[in-house]
């Protein structure tokens, strides 16, 4: 897997030294380099025995876990940041999930695919079929991504929770950022995904 | 002629009981041995084996806490038996617990029959074997009796301690009561307490042995023989335990053991009749019934978070330790959720920990067979922790 440009938004988010948990690490990529380039105290909570043995490897302390499950039993403000990069659609309780990141954390960074994207919505409306993109190559019946939002979604949720956006950067198919100061409807038109910074009210 | 392998073999066990084919490390009348019954042991000796060198920083050191029938050899072939070290293929200069690179100890626990002082010793109040005269030991006086062998060794922090299931406890055991002198801590198919399923298991084991009228209260060795029945059903059922019905059913399945019809009777018809028949006896011959009676009482005691006010966090407040915990997914003895108890109350501490659960049909057992996935992590995990301590990275000398 090359380097997710979400990454980078990310790297540039979180400050030095910090705590920091990333759920649903992976091969523990994101974490390495919050740990080199940020000197993060960093952990990772990853349900795949592969994403472990690779974490492991990186010397990251990782645990072998579901996020669904798992995230009730870490401590209140026990981290500066909680990290879930393209990982909340594979929730089973997206909305719990995001209530326990910011119950763990101080802050969330939270990364979404938008299917609000309008080639995801062209997929769709002239297709007829649900849209399989290049960075989502999965079909609807074997896709462990089962609950998409859209970039609008995910603000009434973060609203309806009670957490406020800090900053949000949205990033257009080339990985560009989008100009913040567009509206919401215009970003959740031409964003292929957005990377939020949420705080606890 | 079987009987007479066998008798001779029992005569080897008391003389490793009281003589060991190891190191011995004798703690006289001015370093006695506090135990948590409140009784003090004294004295007292520590049977151990090391591998490897120690190098110069003295932070090379890994310990190795061994399970309940296991002992010091865990990398040479066993006194007893001849057969190879029980955890050969990780130690070694080939293995993950790499000989060029680290100084493996291993001692056998208090009350353990391989060097130990242990019921099988000689009582020096009595002159006679201590038997039921020694007193009940835990986890934490285990642990304990390690803890001043490590410092006769000379050694300060302990770059490891590493451990599966009672092994793991002493792991435990050690990262909570000696929070400074580990590095890291593995703790393989354990748990934080016995379950009460396990104090079952123990408990027929027990009886099992008590129930066999050659014990005679335990005053066996006086009298030259031995609950060998008892303490072979006793194996028997433990053996069960570590195992799983789908290693079971692979092995063994409904097969007849060299024979082609079942025969009426109570012979052992079944190949997984014989072979546990065959794990029961082999077991006698290197294992003393009063130390089983005595290490399986330790593995019962066990529960870390009743002696931290019942909150395991508690146990690992303010730890620096780097841990990693492992289960096996068909593990019934010290499933999964065990692990995973240990795990959320490390992450509640604020500790470092990774964990995984790997995937296997092998049972219990699994952490003591060369599991491809467990070796690989542990190495990630050892090699991680070797590249943040000077002169312990790469895998050349260990100066």
């Amino acid at each position: 897997m090359g380097l997710r440009v979400d990454f980078d938004v990310i790297l540039s988010l979180v400050k030095d030294g910090t705590r920091v948990l990333d759920v649903g690490c992976g091969d523990g990529t994101l974490l390495e380099l919050l740990t080199k380039k940020r000197g993060v105290d960093g952990r990772g909570l990853e349900l795949s025995q592969q994403g472990v043995d690779q974490c492991l490897a990186k010397g990251l302390s990782v645990v072998q876990g579901n996020a669904d499950r798992e995230l009730v039993y870490y401590p209140n403000d026990g981290f500066d940041y909680v990290i879930l990069s393209q990982t909340l659609q594979a929730t089973c309780n997206p909305k719990k999930v995001l209530g326990e990141l910011l119950r763990i954390g101080k802050r969330a960074v939270v990364s979404i695919p938008n299917f609000g994207y309008w080639r995801v919505r062209a997929a769709l409306l002239f297709c007829g079929r649900m849209p399989v993109t290049k960075e989502l190559s999965y079909s609807w019946y074997n896709t462990p991504n089962i609950h998409f939002c859209t970039i609008a979604d995910f603000l009434d949720m973060a609203q309806e929770i009670g957490a406020t956006v800090e900053e949000a950067v949205v990033l257009n198919r080339n990985g560009q950022p989008l100009a913040f100061k567009l509206p919401w409807n215009t970003l959740n038109l031409f964003g292929q995904q957005a990377v939020f910074l949420l705080r606890r009210v | 002629m079987k009987h007479e392998n066998i008798h001779h073999a029992c005569g080897n066990k008391v003389s490793q009981a009281i003589q060991p084919d190891s190191a011995v490390a004798f703690f006289g009348k001015d370093q006695p041995l506090q135990l948590d019954s409140g009784i003090v042991l004294s004295p007292f000796q520590i049977a151990y084996k090391t591998y490897g060198s120690l190098n110069t920083h003295k932070n090379n050191a890994i310990l190795i806490c061994h399970p309940l029938t296991c002992d010091q050899h865990v990398a040479n072939p066993h006194p007893v038996t001849g057969k190879a070290g029980w955890w050969d293929s990780l130690v070694g200069c080939n293995g993950i617990l790499n000989t060029n690179r680290y100084f493996i100890i291993c001692s056998n626990v208090i009350g353990g029959c391989l060097g130990s002082t242990g019921p099988a010793s000689v009582n020096p109040q009595t002159g006679q074997a201590y038997a039921l005269d020694f007193p009940v030991i835990t986890i934490g006086d285990m642990v304990r009796a390690q803890a001043m062998l490590v410092n006769k060794l000379g050694i300060d922090t302990l770059f490891s301690v590493i451990g599966g299931s009672m092994g793991g406890m002493q792991v435990l055991q050690w990262a909570s009561a000696y929070k400074e002198k580990v590095f890291s801590a593995i703790i393989l198919a354990s748990s934080a307490r016995h379950s009460a399923q396990n104090i079952a298991f123990g408990e027929i084991g027990r009886q099992a042995i008590m129930a066999d009228p050659k014990w005679q209260g335990g005053r066996y060795i006086d009298t030259g023989e031995t609950p060998s029945k008892g303490l072979a059903v006793a194996r028997m059922t433990a053996h069960i335990t570590y195992l799983s019905e789908g290693t079971l059913h692979r092995k063994f399945g409904r097969n007849l053991h060299e024979r082609s019809e079942i025969t009426f009777g109570f012979d052992a018809d079944f190949q997984i009749e014989s072979y546990l028949r065959h794990q029961g006896f082999s077991f006698v011959e290197r294992f003393d019934a009063n130390s089983y009676l005595y290490l399986t009482r330790a593995m019962d005691y066990f529960d870390l978070a009743a002696e931290h006010k019942g909150r395991l966090a508690n146990a690992f407040q303010n730890t620096k330790t780097r841990f990693f915990i492992a289960s096996f997914s068909s593990d019934w003895l010290f499933p999964t959720h065990e692990s995973r108890i240990i795990v959320h109350a490390l992450n509640a501490a604020g500790a470092s920990v990774s964990f995984a659960e790997f995937e296997t049909d092998k049972g219990h057992d699994a952490f003591l067979l060369h599991e491809p996935v467990m070796v690989s992590a542990i190495k990630g995990f050892l090699e991680s922790g070797a590249r943040a301590i000077r002169g312990l990275s790469g895998d050349g000398s260990t100066s």
